[in-house]
């Protein structure tokens, strides 16, 4: 078990410095980044002292090790349009991309997994040809047209939840549904399968066979072996509900990271474009290492393998 | 065997009358179980034997009452354990005998334990459902029953995981599993992909020594001629869906009356051959659905005569308890 998280964390460490690599590469290769800083306004003084901190006039290696220290301590330098530390505005729209990250994720887990259970137990039966719509729609609708349905139905049409924006509670409950819905159809479909297969195994023929009553078998017996292949899933992807967000927080005008992307990019403002991607950078390696845990707790194979 | 007299004096525990089992299909109805009957008395040793498809599973899954409905249905027939009718049962009062009082072990070691679960978790299920008793003694008990079936160690190893361990030692486990709650009746299947040869003798050599101490009865599913001449009392040819010969394990072998039986007898390879190649005898075996009438061996048969595809055979006594159901015998 140690030795796995050891390994589990370093891989996760050994991802985020590639990444800061990566993007410390594109940074100079996309030009001297005193032009992208200073405008014709500056003066030599500005030139000069930009040149010092950045390490301009050293080896590359050198830059870097600059760079990546400062990121350590969290400075990523300025934002061009807001004229203040990336971080600084990172951290005030870092809340409302958790938020929604974490109600999507809800959502996917709160309709998937037991709709995934309901469909494999009941086989055939008007709950699986539901649960295979929601599968349907969840994996092939592309999230804007999903977004936008949504809003037209629940917003327009029926006006029961605002159609954008982060002003009133109900506010999240429409990009939450748009950005889970597709983890919900995966988890549904996943979670199905394996529990078919699980339900049909020896394993389980001989639990019956002790006795165990039939909640026991789905609950004790099936469902933990059938979490491994979702939860598998869920590593490789459970970080790009942070990606979808470009998406949905377009769609919705939701004042998260996404949108801040999104703007950043739009503005040229590479410093901050810079910081958004080491965040959403370590918000991925982070889910993905929390879904390892998850793993291992779940399987002793793992746990002593 | 030598005990062979003293057997046929014990009370039956177990009556299976005319059971039926089918299952519906999208290709029609198979009749994967189709009148099957036989007794089984205290301490004795039944062997089942068959090519693969002939309803051996399904037989006794239909007597712990554990097809899977839809599409299986035990359509006709009683299943009397001790003078009760199992197939009238609740499903909940199945569930108080199931693994109390009939045992099933599925005995494919490789798959028949719960990857997730320790092994004295999976053990002491069993005896949990069944037994009222304090979490402490459930321990006790786990620990008592590992060592019943030799595991070594059984104190640190009652924290191993399946994975954990080797084929031949999950077999045990899985036989642990089956004795836990000491039942009159056991069942045991085995798979067609077995176990290292020294090591599967020495498992079932296991199994009667358990069998013996505590007189349960034992029905034990094979594809191996050889095992039922060392472990079994009596045994049942299944073809089909239906017993077509039964009798004491003597009569089988020196006086084999149905001709699948002599096919079967005569193809079992020497000892040390490779199991895959038992049962080499020419022919597919019939698919169960849209049986034609007669008997369902004819395009096999090298017996056959006009009769056999007119109607199927009734039963022939040879001997004390052993019969065959062929028209050759008329
Ligand atoms: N769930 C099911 N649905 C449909 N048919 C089934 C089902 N289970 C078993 N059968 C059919 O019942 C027949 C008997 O199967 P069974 O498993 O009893 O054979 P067996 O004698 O145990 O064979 P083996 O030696 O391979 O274990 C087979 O033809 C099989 O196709
Ligand atoms: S009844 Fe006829 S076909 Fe069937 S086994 Fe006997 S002789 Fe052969
Ligand atoms: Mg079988």
């Amino acid at each position: 078990m140690q030795r796995y998280l050891v390994r589990r964390i370093l891989l996760a460490l050994v991802t985020l410095l590639a990444v800061s690599l990566i993007i410390f590469v594109m940074s100079r290769a996309a030009g001297d980044p005193r032009h992208v800083y200073l405008d014709d306004y500056s003066t030599q003084e500005d030139w000069d002292r930009l040149t010092e901190t950045l390490g301009l006039d050293k080896p590359y290696y050198y830059q870097y090790g600059i760079f990546l220290g400062s990121a350590l301590k969290g400075d990523f330098g300025q934002s061009i349009k807001e004229g203040r530390p990336s971080m600084e505005v990172i951290i005030e729209r870092l809340p409302a991309t958790i938020q929604l990250g974490t109600a999507a994720f809800a959502f996917s887990v709160i309709v998937g997994v037991p709709l995934g259970i309901l469909s494999a137990v009941k086989r055939g039966t008007f709950l699986d040809m539901t649960g295979k719509i929601i599968a349907l729609i969840g994996q092939s609708a592309p999230v804007f047209w999903l977004g936008l349905m949504l809003v037209f139905l629940f917003a327009v049409r029926l006006d029961w939840l605002p159609p954008y924006g982060r002003q009133e509670i109900s506010s999240i409950v429409l990009p939450a549904v748009a950005l889970g819905w597709f983890y919900a159809a995966a988890n549904l479909r996943l979670l199905r399968s394996a529990m078919l297969n699980v339900l049909d195994s020896e394993y389980v023929k001989l639990a019956r066979a002790k006795g165990v009553s039939n909640n026991v078998i789905i609950w004790k017996h099936s469902l933990r072996n059938a979490l491994i292949p979702v939860l598998t899933f869920a590593g490789i992807t459970l970080g790009s509900l942070v990606t979808g967000s470009l998406v949905v927080e377009t769609v919705f005008a939701w004042p998260g990271l996404g949108q801040l992307a999104i703007q950043a990019l739009a503005g040229n403002d590479y410093p901050l474009l810079q910081a958004v991607v080491i965040v959403f950078t370590l918000m991925y390696v982070t889910a993905a290492l929390l879904v390892d845990i998850m793993y291992a707790y779940i399987d002793p194979r793992i746990r002593y393998g | 065997m030598s005990t062979n007299s003293t057997i046929k004096d014990n009370p039956v525990v177990l009556q299976v009358e005319g059971l039926k089992t089918y299952f519906e299909t999208r290709w029609g109805t198979v009749k994967a179980v189709d009148g099957v009957s036989f007794d089984l008395r205290k301490g004795e040793t039944l062997g089942i034997v068959g090519e693969s498809g002939s309803g051996k599973s399904v037989t006794m899954l239909s007597v712990m009452r554990l097809i899977p409905s839809p599409p299986g249905q035990i359509v006709e027939g009683r299943v009397l354990l001790e003078g009760q009718d199992l197939v009238d049962l609740s499903e909940k009062e199945m569930g108080a005998i199931r693994g109390s009082q009939i045992a099933l072990i599925i005995q494919d070691p490789m798959t028949s334990l719960n990857p997730v679960f320790s092994i004295g978790n999976q053990v002491g299920e069993a005896i949990k459902i069944h037994q009222d008793i304090p979490k402490r003694t459930v321990l006790q008990q786990v620990l008592d029953v590992l060592r019943k079936v030799n595991i070594p160690a059984a104190d640190t190893r009652v924290r191993d995981y399946p994975h954990q361990m080797s084929g031949g030692m999950r077999q045990r486990v899985v036989g642990a599993i089956g004795i836990s709650c000491e039942p009159m009746v056991l069942i045991a299947d085995e798979p067609t992909t077995s176990l290292d040869v020294t090591i599967q003798a020495q498992y079932l050599k296991l199994l009667k020594e358990l069998q013996e101490a505590s007189d349960i009865a034992l029905i034990f599913i094979t594809h191996d001629f050889g095992i039922v001449a060392k472990m079994c009392d009596r045994v049942a040819v299944m073809y089909a869906g239906k017993i077509v010969e039964m009798g004491d394990v003597r009569d089988i072998f020196n006086n084999p009356s149905h001709p699948y039986t002599e096919a079967l007898l005569s193809s079992v390879p020497k000892l040390e051959e490779d199991v895959d190649r038992l049962y080499s005898i020419e022919g597919q075996p019939p698919t169960l659905h849209d049986l034609p009438p007669g008997c369902p061996f004819a395009p096999r048969c090298q017996y056959v005569r006009d009769k056999c595809s007119q109607s199927y055979p009734p039963q022939f006594n040879l001997t004390d308890g052993h019969y065959a159901a062929c028209w050759r015998l008329e």
